[in-house]
């Protein structure tokens, strides 16, 4: 007798139950739900037009008509921030899906096979994370220019191989199990093993790191933006934002404070989501044999 | 052992030599002429020629390859193109500020994350690990050079504690060079601390539910005692792995923030380098940079053997 | 005047209930067994003496230790006491030990902590305690890491952590059910001559009754949590008197109802017009000369240490219908055969024909027709489905192999018949695994190894993760198939009893190698074989038990 109480899985209502009471979940659902809202509100409307410049409103402090200010060319902060959201969200998201979308497959079938093809894979992620992001961006903005497109790409190499490790892990503590030695016994191939049998039962393992790197994809966007390798102007971005801010500090500190906010909240509330879904549905994930 | 650690030192070696061949491709396939960049718009076809059969860029790749890896070997990078000074004394001058500043900055975020790590652990679910990893979450979450500009604006605006930005140089002393790192360090390590503190304590926690960990609890040990004796040893490998990783970021990290304080440091010239079209400046410090994250996770792997005796007998 | 003393315990984990109103005592020197299969609380009731419950444990009632009232205890009291005058050893000896720390710190570690020793003295004595539960220093010097050691050298380390200090009281929580049966019979031996070296109260507890029938003195029976009854062993046990106490024992010694039929086909009158052309076919299964080779451990760059052989030039053969026990310890090479007789594995030299047909060395479309024939069940109840599938699916996953892929319908109905067969609800079809008991659970698993009507199932230690009472019922859902399905067994186990009751041959495999063979009863009551002996002798048998403990008492 151990003390392992077996933690069942359940079906879709329980775990919805379970959600819905979770708190990190709750809360890090709110958040993004209200920062998605926000960037696709965006498209339709923003309390202020951001491609006009009105010099006459510059650096203007928060007010009843700027709740966040104005910035240096009288353009409304926050409907810059709500715009920067949709841009953010979507470079974050493209290259979360570049890395699940090449990762995982690349890891699921490097630990299917083993071998030759297990250990270059390996290699190749060891080669890409001697490459962080920003050096990445850095190379691939020497040969083309800089650009939200290039930000896209350096970032979605990146996730790469975090992907491409997590799904190998993870299909690696399920190919010893016994169900999928009696899915071999029963005549079916690695391919088909890794479809029906492997992938779905990493699926939350991929899920909570899809927050985690979609959170890391937003900062590392800002970075670069900030920088001036993301994305460029007159489009607005976190990140260039706060780059036009810095000399303003004194006089202009809103031009900082709320832009940063708007990071620092949408990153907190997709890493809450991932902790949320790493609590609900996978308690003891690790502790199984 | 042995095994494993030449087995670790061959995969850094070979990660090196492709990493290598990636920067170098991506330098051949960049367009425009270096020697015509060199010269200028007014050169003659014969004399960009003539140039670029002295610079080499005519030969075959393959060869031209060698030769720079070569030349990277011996310590020459090769002529920056725009200060035509060698760009191993240019890279040299900012070596000094970018890396103390990584190393500040990690070994502070080291300092501050483990006993914030085993505080959490040792209060799992108690109002002080809430605390604590509340903190963690939000500092999670702030990008470095956001913190940076409000730690600006706090310590050298407001409160004048603390030079802004720009770098003194170490030749005007220890002390004001260090000082004008301060701000720097603390805006790379905090984000990176609160990571590490995360990992720490799940890592932790993971380990207390270990049976080994029962079993010397049923020998008599206190749960403090059992914590520092038998969980934090085990816990080092996650530990280690993402300190790992948090030098590549680091590293990274210090490209922005020198940009945020004005530090003539490494990433200060990368990006005169990118808009000058410096290439050879460019691929030098990107080589660098990769050498450094290489080295450090082959240091990570070696330290794997000296947590975990399993290592050191297997293969 | 008892050493410890537990009265109406009761204890709730969060708002589940785990123990109502226990009592249990134990005299000092005295051993006590605690019998109750899974989900009774044996080990709860052990963590609470030692009070290392989880955090959400509520619990009332007495536990007095010497004089010490526990549950009253603070958390400085209990550190003192436990390791010093409480011992316990745990099931699971690949986990119990620190990976990181060396056997010598371990066994060491609490006796500094206990007498303030120093680091010298405190080694010394790890030294003689390690070599008094069987590793002496000469071979297994303090320095040695847990992973260079086997599981049962590694349960001899547990038990010198508890036994290090003379405890008063030592509580062994399954001791020995992760070890095969001669490593079961030496470190009980090895317990039993600790306990009486030094007078120390032993709680054992343990699933089986055998061994509890050996070991203790007197024996208390948990059920969900309550007692249901408690006295000196080797009456409780020949009388029988509590209903669930008889329901266990008869359970531990049960042979399945069905007879055997050692012939092939016997009474089933399909077969016996089978027959003769089962005769004139060659066997069911045949295994020449088969030897399985793993690389050894890399030593340096470029050496390798010698290969590992895992199973040696073994050949045997399996007629129709036939059901054929392969035993041996933990290690033997048994599974090793069994994934290459399931074409899992491949040999390093020899061959494999399956009705005919070489198995070894095919492409998996080559080996769709032995697929077919040929089904699996294995020992975990809970690891052998995939916990995001539905049993419909789980149940119809060999139908792959099927040449003509039926019908959404035929797949169905299929899978209702096989539910049927092994006693379940054809309604089961839409629940997940995890809606099912362990013992249902193995039914589940047979329904799928006989859906596509095989004609040979290996069964890997199909019932020994199964509580007793679920144990019986399961053998005999296999003997019951058997004859109604002719399907023949390789039915790998450790454990002589299953043999006895459901196989006609058995094999006894020693160090990769086929040391007997010949009909159970045979090789069982009479083996020749040094294995087949020391096997025999190490089994715990309930009977023999009973019987020796009624003759120690007179």
């Amino acid at each position: 007798m151990t003390l392992r109480f077996d933690i069942p899985e359940e079906n879709f209502a329980d775990i919805l139950v379970k959600a819905f009471t979770n708190r990190s979940f709750l809360t890090g659902f709110v958040i993004t739900a209200l920062v998605a809202a926000v960037a696709i509100v965006s498209f339709f409307w923003t309390p202020f037009d951001v491609t006009r410049l009105i010099i006459a409103d510059k650096t203007q402090a928060p007010s009843p008509a700027h709740w966040f200010g104005t910035d240096h060319f009288g353009r409304d902060i926050l409907s810059m921030i709500m715009i920067g959201a949709r841009n953010s969200i979507a470079v974050a998201l493209v290259a979360v899906g570049i890395g699940m979308g090449v990762g995982v497959p690349l890891g699921a079938f490097a630990a299917a096979r083993g071998g030759i093809f297990d250990e270059a894979v390996m290699r190749l992620n060891d080669l890409v994370f001697a490459f962080p992001a920003l050096l990445s961006a850095i190379m691939i903005t020497a040969i083309f220019g800089p650009g939200a497109l290039n930000a896209i790409i350096a970032i979605g190499i990146f996730n790469i191989p975090v992907f491409a490790r997590v799904a190998r892990a993870g299909a690696l503590a399920i190919w010893p199990r016994e169900f999928i030695l009696a899915a071999r016994a029963a005549g079916k191939g690695k391919t088909l093993i890794t479809l029906e049998h492997v992938l779905p039962n990493i699926v939350t393992l991929l899920l909570v790191q899809g927050t985690i790197q979609f959170a890391l994809g937003i900062l590392a966007e800002a970075g670069l933006s900030y920088v001036g390798l993301g994305t460029q102007p007159p489009m607005p971005s976190w990140g260039r934002m706060l780059f036009d801010a810095q000399t303003r500090m004194v006089a202009a500190p809103w031009m900082a404070i709320f832009p940063g906010m708007a990071i620092a909240i949408t990153v907190l509330g997709l890493n809450l989501l991932g902790d949320g879904i790493a609590d609900i549905l996978d308690p003891r994930s690790r502790r199984q044999r | 052992m042995t095994v494993y650690l030449l087995k670790r030192l061959a995969i850094a070696l070979v990660t090196l030599v492709l990493a290598s061949m990636v920067v170098f491709a991506v330098l051949e396939i960049i367009p425009g002429d270096p020697a015509r960049l060199m010269l200028g718009l007014n050169a003659s076809a014969d004399q960009v020629e003539l140039l670029r059969n002295q610079m080499g860029l005519n030969a075959p790749l393959a060869l031209r390859y060698l030769h720079w890896a070569g030349g990277l070997l011996s310590l020459d990078f090769g002529r920056s193109y725009t200060y035509s000074v060698p760009v191993i004394d240019l890279v040299g001058e900012r070596v000094v500020v970018s890396l103390p500043l990584a190393l500040i900055a990690l070994a502070l975020s080291t300092i501050i994350a483990i006993p914030v790590g085993l505080f959490s652990a040792g209060r799992h679910g108690r109002a002080g690990d809430t605390i604590a990893m509340g903190a963690a979450q939000l500092g999670v979450a702030v990008p470095n050079f956001w913190f940076a500009l409000m730690l600006i604006y706090l310590f050298a605006v407001w409160l004048r504690l603390v030079p802004s930005g720009g770098f003194p140089g170490w030749s005007a002393g220890v002390w004001p060079a260090l000082k004008s790192l301060f701000l720097p360090a603390i805006a790379l390590a905090l984000p990176q601390a609160a990571i590490l503190a995360r990992v720490t304590r799940s890592a932790l926690i993971e380990v207390l539910n270990e049976d080994y960990i029962r079993t010397a609890r049923a020998k008599g040990l206190p749960y403090r005692a059992v914590l520092w004796r038998h969980a934090l040893r085990n816990a080092m490998i996650p530990v280690l792995t993402i300190l790992g990783l948090q030098f590549a970021f680091l590293l990274a990290g210090t490209i922005i923030i020198e940009n945020v304080f004005y530090l003539p440091g490494l990433g200060r010239l990368v990006f005169q380098a990118i808009t000058q079209r410096d290439l050879i400046v460019v691929e030098s410090v990107v080589m660098l940079l990769v050498a450094a994250v290489i080295a450090v996770n082959l240091l990570v792997d070696l330290s794997y053997a000296v947590v975990d005796p399993r290592l050191r007998s297997r293969q | 005047m008892s050493l410890l003393e537990i009265e109406n315990l009761s204890l709730s984990i969060g708002d589940t209930p785990i123990l109502r109103d226990v009592d249990l005592s134990v005299a000092p020197g005295e051993v006590m067994g605690l019998v109750g299969e899974s989900g009774s609380g044996k080990s709860i009731t052990a963590l609470t003496v030692m009070r290392l419950l989880p955090w959400a444990a509520r619990a009332t009632g007495r536990v007095v230790f010497d004089g010490i009232d526990i549950l009253a205890a603070s958390e400085d009291q209990m550190c003192a006491l436990r390791g010093d005058d409480i011992g316990m050893v745990f099931q699971e000896p690949m986990t119990a030990l620190n990976p990181v720390k060396t056997i010598g710190e371990q066994v060491a570690e609490g006796i500094r902590w206990h007498t303030r020793a120093s680091r010298a003295d405190a080694e010394d004595r790890a030294r003689k305690m390690l070599d008094r539960v069987g590793l002496p220093s000469a071979k297994f010097p303090l320095s040695r890491y847990p992973h260079e050691l086997s599981g049962g050298q590694r349960q001899r380390v547990v038990i010198a952590i508890a036994c290090a200090l003379k405890p008063k009281l030592l509580i062994a929580d399954e001791p020995t059910t992760a070890l095969d049966v001669v490593l079961q019979a030496q470190t009980l031996d090895l317990l039993r001559d600790l306990v009486a070296e030094n007078r120390m109260g032993l709680l054992l507890i343990s699933h089986d009754l055998a061994v509890v029938t050996e070991m203790a003195d007197r024996i208390t029976i948990l059920r969900h949590g309550e007692v249901m009854e408690t006295g000196d062993t080797a009456r409780t046990l020949s009388e029988q008197l509590h209903p669930y106490t008889r329901q266990l024992a008869q359970a531990s010694m049960h042979v399945p109802a069905l007879a055997r039929t050692h012939e092939v086909g016997q009474d089933n009158p399909q077969l016996q017009a089978a027959k003769p052309l089962l005769q004139v076919a060659k066997p069911l299964l045949r295994v020449e000369s088969v030897t399985r080779d793993y690389p050894g451990r890399r030593t340096s760059l470029l050496r390798h240490a010698a290969s590992i052989r895992a199973v040696d030039d073994v050949s045997f053969s399996i007629d129709a219908g036939q059901s054929v026990a392969l035993v041996g310890r933990s290690g033997c090479g048994k599974s090793t055969l069994a994934r290459m007789v399931l074409a899992l594995d491949g040999p390093t030299s020899g061959t494999i024909r399956f009705r005919g047909q070489v198995i070894t060395g095919k492409s998996e479309a080559e080996l769709k027709p032995a697929r077919r024939d040929m089904q699996v069940v294995f020992q975990d109840p809970y690891g052998s489905f995939d916990p995001r599938q539905k049993v419909e699916k789980l149940v119809a996953e060999p139908l792959h192999v099927l040449e003509k892929k039926p019908t959404n319908a035929e797949r169905r109905e299929m899978v209702a018949k096989a539910l049927h067969e092994v006693g379940l609800s054809p309604r089961d079809m839409d629940k997940y695994p995890h809606e099912f008991s362990g013992g249902q659970r193995q039914r589940l698993s047979i329904a799928r190894a006989i859906i596509t009507r095989p004609k040979l199932v290996v069964a890997d230690e199909p019932v020994s993760a199964l509580d007793v009472s679920i144990r019986a019922q399961i053998l005999d859902l296999f003997a019951e198939l058997n004859q109604k399905l002719g399907v023949a067994y390789l039915f790998i186990t450790h454990d002589l009893t299953v043999a006895r009751a459901i196989t006609d041959q058995v094999m006894i495999m020693h160090d990769g190698r086929i040391v007997e063979r010949g009909r159970t009863s045979e090789v069982l009551d009479h083996p020749q074989s040094e294995a087949a002996k020391a096997l025999v002798a190490a089994a715990p048998d309930l009977h023999r038990a009973i019987a020796r403990r009624l003759q120690e008492q007179g």
